[in-house]
């Protein structure tokens, strides 16, 4: 497991990072999300040891992290960027020659990474001759072709299309399947839900939430709850401890000021009519983090 | 993926494999880059065309007019090039020297350790001195400074082909390093090896490329002088060519990691000029020195020693036959230490430069870290 302690950093009497504090668990997808400026790179940065912090500790299964331990590490840096002139292919088992495979393992490793994320057809061309998006798969490539055991990526999905997001969120949780911890930043809300096990977000230099996402989503959680029913649910306006927020017809959504509250509501409302369906609405991403950023 | 590896994020690279990757990547990316192929074919066609535009002239001349008299002309008998005037005595070939009818004149000596001098009028030909078997004195009836002509060709020689060389692959150098820091590549080369193998293999790299270029021209300018059957010139230029190619590559080596290293303080190509002008300058100094001063042993003395300068001045006193033999071994002494100094303060500029992006980094900054 990879934990940041106390992590702190200033630029000229500017504190951009504060007491940072969180956990990277292997097996895991953790989602690093914040504002711009909020501090992701600068933290990732400091983890991959390419930015030294002012104070706090950045251990790897207990010990330290090392030079060489960083070594097994992929990264993928928010500046994007390769050879121009090389060709992508030659690139990829350059890169993973510097980590250490063989000439023949390396050469092997890039040809079925470049293949998964799509490359295949794009072996042999220069990386200047690569759409962006195409660019971007090769970082990916670039950041995994060593199979490492802990994986920083700044802002993998930015300039994808739908269908390489796809495929590059099913290679990471390949790996992180295969044991690796993997720490990704992203604007992109929605595909951070949809991916991350573990939630990290930051503002300002200070992490305002971190753990699990469904134990966040939990925490978040308002007893807000959504009905659809046959019958009109007016009624719901005048039962006590609830708060109607939306309402049409048989459809309602609710607050309610206490699980008895919203059982009660439940057993009246199929005594009224049939129910077609009674659901705890979970907050969204977003919605969490627009609240803890505040 | 593979099933031949199972290792989790590779394994750290021996110093050695990492720098030779790296000095790999550098003389592949260069060896296909069609500027370098054409420029660098253009320089071995010159120094080809010049050898045999002097074998041409060599084969034109009827050969050095010289008066020589009865008691020289054993001396002169293995010589070749000479158009010979034979003359009565000393007096008849001072003459003729005089009149301008031969360029020099071979006269029996009793005073010289030879049994034999050369008289001149304010210069020996190099073609004549070349030819004997064993250089006579010479006694010059109107002296001048110097072996002027001769010297002047070396010196520019040495001169251009240490600035050529120095300036290209240093400024070759200075582009891959801004390069790799402009396209932020660097962050993942320096996430995989130790910042020294990285500088280490750019400087070994391009010091390769730079020696293969010399090694080239040299061998162009030794089989050309051969085959175009100069070998008089050839044994003058055998001994200085091949010191000139042994303090180049420490020379080389010098500029390169200095180079590097301030190339490292900025984060774009335009930029470059603002830190390695002072290399600029360093490099192109004893390219002037040499060709204003090459009739100055003072000033070539000082050049031989001074580490910038010793590839052309150094060589350039042995081509003259003004430095003694355990000179040129106490100057490259003095250069590999100063190499050695170099490598340290750039390996540190460059360390304490290469992730800083934006503005140009302070020197100071960049030597505190």
């Amino acid at each position: 497991m990879l934990q940041l302690r106390g992590i702190g950093k200033s630029y000229g009497g500017r504190r951009v990072l504060d007491d940072v504090s969180f956990d990277v668990r292997p097996g895991r997808l953790t989602g690093f999300v914040g504002g711009n400026g909020a501090g992701k790179t600068t933290t990732m940065r400091i983890v991959l040891g390419v930015l030294a912090g002012d104070a706090g500790t950045v251990t790897l299964d207990g010990a330290e992290v090392t030079a060489s331990d960083r070594r097994r590490f992929g990264y993928m840096p928010e500046e994007r960027g390769l050879y121009p002139k090389m060709k992508v292919h030659e690139h990829i088992t350059y890169l993973a020659r510097l980590h250490g495979f063989s000439k023949t393992d390396a050469s092997t490793r890039a040809q079925a990474l470049l293949e998964r994320l799509g490359l295949g057809e794009r072996l042999n061309d220069n990386v200047e001759t690569l759409s962006l998006g195409n660019q971007q798969r090769a970082q990916i490539a670039a950041a995994l072709v060593h199979d490492p055991q802990v994986l920083i990526l700044d802002e993998p999905f930015s300039g994808l299309d739908p269908l390489a997001v796809d495929v590059v969120a099913g290679v990471l949780q390949e790996r992180a399947a295969a044991g690796a911890a993997v720490l990704f930043s992203s604007h992109q809300l929605d595909v951070v839900e949809r991916l991350c096990d573990d939630l990290v977000i930051i503002a300002g230099g200070t992490i305002r939430a971190a753990g699990a996402r469904d134990t966040l989503r939990a925490q978040h959680s308002t007893r807000r709850f959504e009905l659809v029913s046959a019958g009109d649910a007016g009624w719901l306006r005048t039962e006590p401890g609830v708060e109607v927020l939306d309402f049409d017809g048989g459809y309602a959504v609710f607050d309610a000021d206490s699980d008895e509250t919203a059982q009660r509501v439940l057993r009246r409302a199929v005594a009224q009519g049939d129910v077609a369906s009674f659901a705890p609405q979970h907050p969204s991403l977003a919605q969490i983090f627009k609240e803890v950023i505040q | 993926m593979s099933t031949t590896d199972t290792r989790r994020g590779g394994r750290t690279l021996g110093a050695g494999q990492a720098i030779w990757l790296v000095a790999e990547r550098e003389i592949g990316s260069k060896l296909r880059s069609k500027a370098f192929v054409i420029s660098t074919a253009i320089l071995f066609i010159g120094a080809l065309a010049i050898v045999i535009w002097g074998g041409f002239q060599a084969a034109n001349n009827t050969g050095t007019p010289v008066a020589v008299t009865a008691d020289a002309q054993q001396y002169v008998a293995q010589a070749q090039g000479l158009d010979v005037t034979d003359v009565a005595d000393r007096a008849a070939a001072e003459a003729l020297v005089k009149d301008g009818e031969v360029d020099a004149a071979v006269v029996g000596d009793t005073s010289s350790p030879l049994g034999f001098a050369v008289i001149a009028e304010s210069s020996a030909p190099t073609q004549l001195l070349l030819q004997l078997a064993q250089v006579p004195p010479v006694e010059l009836l109107a002296p001048e400074e110097g072996n002027a002509a001769l010297g002047y060709i070396a010196a520019i020689g040495f001169g251009i082909v240490f600035l050529l060389a120095a300036s290209l692959f240093g400024g070759t150098i200075a582009q891959s390093v801004v390069e790799e820091k402009q396209t932020r590549v660097v962050e993942l080369l320096i996430s995989a090896i130790p910042v020294r193998s990285l500088l280490a293999g750019k400087v070994i790299g391009n010091t390769v490329l730079a020696m293969g270029q010399i090694l080239i021209l040299a061998a162009i300018a030794i089989i050309g002088l051969t085959v175009t059957d100069q070998t008089a010139l050839l044994q003058g230029l055998g001994a200085p060519i091949a010191w000139f190619a042994i303090f180049f590559l420490f020379g080389f080596i010098l500029l390169a990691s200095l180079f590097a290293a301030a190339a490292s303080m900025v984060s774009r190509q335009e930029d470059i000029g603002s830190t390695t002008m002072p290399l600029t300058m360093l490099v192109m100094a004893p390219y002037f020195l040499v060709i204003f001063f090459n009739d100055n042993p003072l000033v070539l003395a000082i050049m031989s020693y001074v580490p910038f300068s010793a590839p052309v001045g150094m060589p350039m006193r042995i081509f003259l036959g003004q430095a003694q033999w355990w000179e040129p071994l106490l100057s490259i002494a003095i250069l590999i230490a100063t190499c050695v100094a170099a490598i340290l303060v750039a390996a540190r500029i460059y360390e304490n430069s290469l992730l800083r992006m934006g503005g140009r980094v302070k020197l100071s900054e960049a030597l505190a870290g």
